[in-house]
């Protein structure tokens, strides 16, 4: 009886250890298995696309630019239209402080993207979506500061 | 007896595990103390420059900026100074609910100290820099009630030789009329219409030298280190916190909460204890004021102010001016949205909010945890539980921000 009870109880906290480690987690930061890589086929695959930040490290509170290259599946430049900025921090429900947008076209499918201002700490997501002649497709990539 | 007592070392370990994350300076997690480091003035970097203002940290400037600021001459009826409202004694701003100058303004008078790292000034961000902030008011008829010509014609009088110094010569001023400005009476609109636009342009470029000696001034005046600072920097060497950076256990648990579920420093983060953009938090508009808009009213004012980063008496090149051109000037988020006040000396300045609508830090504490919802628009605020110890732990941790 007394053995059952001690299992039980141990098992209790592990699992009040686990549940405060993972509440924390959730809580306070971005999921372990983000993706956080910066070249990514986007997401039904027409483009390559890599996001290259000017200021490294990020910082908070100030404004950062960032160099998006916009390929076609066969590796060449995409002949970009536009380009729209969207994004926000999912754990706090809130988008961009700012309207970030293309500022320069500096050729071989690279664009520099000015006015990205990241106001806390924490997971980021970007998403880029592409008007190029193969069509409309969106790369969201994610930045935890 | 014997079979029970592994099982109370058990109960006895987990009593204390709990304990240790409930109580005590030596409670914080690896993520807390990292937060809290964030929070502390050591985190704070210099003033970033002004490129909008070639005088921002000239001495000269800052020294005439501070004679401007505390010269109630500069005024329409020669009764109201900067310093009427932002009081240096009182973390220069004046305890009232609204501003009083010539007469009662429409939101909170907002404190100086920090003001170099903001972005952008006044509760909707309707200047963006600290210059074209300055003499703002100076034409508002409830605030100094003056006129731009007469501030010209002022500088040249009193402080001439002075200006001239710094700014170099003064325009020729003898035809300007000695009331008028584009703002203001009819008789002194009409009286600016009337003048040449090199006059025009001329009395423009000493009212913006005139913000921009204010500026160089305001810039010095810096949060001090307090308390909580004082905790930190123990914190951040593994030290004890004591004596004087001492915290009681019911500061230690409104710390907690500010960093962790009370969601505080979602937006006071930052050693200045603000994110420095603006949020509608629900906060009640006052039934016997005139609609507040807030940030929505002010990216369309900032936009046309003709003192803005991009206009023809900033000193800045247009890529230094990437906050308003990459500034957000739509969405849903604008409306009844304010700026996020720093909580530096925050205890010491009841009355709270941008029209002073909240009388006490214990009521402002529980704003936030109710979350009202906010009649037009809707509040970003998230209803949180609080007890009643918490809200006490968090205005006992508040109060650590200013001493």
């Amino acid at each position: 009886m007394s053995r059952r009870v001690l299992i039980v109880l141990v098992a209790a906290v592990i699992v009040a250890i686990a549940g405060w480690q993972l509440a924390m987690r959730v809580f306070m930061a971005a999921p372990d298995d983000l993706d956080l890589s910066l070249s990514k086929k986007s997401a039904t695959g027409l483009y390559a696309v890599s996001l290259t930040p000017e200021q490294a490290p990020i910082r908070e509170g100030v404004l950062q630019s960032f160099l998006l290259t916009v390929k076609t599946a066969d590796g060449k430049p995409a002949d970009v239209l536009r380009i729209e900025i969207a994004g926000g921090m999912p754990r706090h429900g809130h988008g961009l402080p700012t309207e970030p947008h293309v500022t320069a076209a500096l050729g071989d499918g690279k664009h520099r993207i000015e006015g990205f201002k990241f106001t806390m700490s924490g997971w980021w997501q970007l998403r880029f979506t592409i008007d190029a002649p193969p069509g409309r497709d969106e790369a969201d990539f994610n930045i935890v500061l | 007896m014997k079979r029970w007592f592994p099982l109370a070392v058990i109960l006895v370990a987990v009593l204390g595990f709990f304990a240790l994350f409930r109580h005590g300076e030596g409670s914080f997690t690896e993520a807390e103390k990292k937060t809290i480091a964030s929070l502390a003035l050591t985190a704070l970097p210099k003033p970033p420059p002004d490129p909008s203002n070639r005088y921002a940290d000239d001495p000269a400037a800052a020294a005439l900026g501070a004679t401007l600021f505390f010269d109630v001459r500069m005024s329409g009826q020669g009764n109201v100074s900067c310093s009427t409202c932002h009081q240096l004694e009182h973390q220069f701003q004046d305890g009232l609910p609204r501003g009083h100058g010539l007469a009662d303004t429409d939101r909170r008078t907002m404190p100086l100290s920090g003001v170099a790292y903001n972005s952008w000034f006044f509760w909707d961000g309707h200047r963006d820099s600290l210059w074209a902030q300055a003499i703002t008011p100076m034409e508002e008829p409830r605030e100094h009630g003056g006129d731009r010509a007469f501030y010209a014609h002022f500088m040249k009088r009193e402080y001439g030789e002075r200006y001239q110094r710094i700014f170099g010569p003064l325009p020729d001023l003898s035809a300007v009329p000695e009331h008028a400005s584009p703002l203001g009476r009819p008789a002194e609109q009409a009286a600016w219409k009337a003048m040449t636009g090199e006059q025009r342009d001329g009395v423009n470029r000493v009212f913006a030298n005139i913000g921009k000696a204010i500026e160089a001034f305001e810039r010095s005046i810096m949060p001090e280190k307090t308390r909580f600072d004082r905790f930190a920097a123990a914190l951040a060497v593994g030290a004890v916190p004591d004596k004087d950076a001492a915290f009681s256990e019911l500061e230690v648990e409104g710390l907690k909460l500010f960093i962790g579920s009370a969601n505080c420093s979602t937006c006071h983060n930052g050693p200045r204890f603000t994110d420095g953009q603006f949020h509608n938090t629900g906060v009640a508009p006052v039934p016997s004021l005139p609609p507040d808009h807030g940030r929505a009213e002010g990216v369309k004012l900032v936009a046309a102010d003709p003192f803005n980063c991009l206009g023809r008496y900033s000193d800045a090149r247009p890529e230094d001016c990437g906050e308003l051109r990459f500034m957000a000037k739509s969405g849903k988020g604008l409306e009844r949205a304010f700026k996020v006040p720093s909580l530096r000396g925050v205890a010491g300045r009841p009355p709270y909010m941008h029209a002073g609508q909240i009388a006490t830090l214990e009521e402002a504490i529980a704003h936030y945890a109710n979350a009202p919802t906010e009649p037009t628009n809707g509040s970003e605020l998230h209803a949180i539980t609080l007890t009643d110890r918490g809200r006490m732990a968090l205005a006992a941790f508040l109060k650590t921000l200013g001493d």
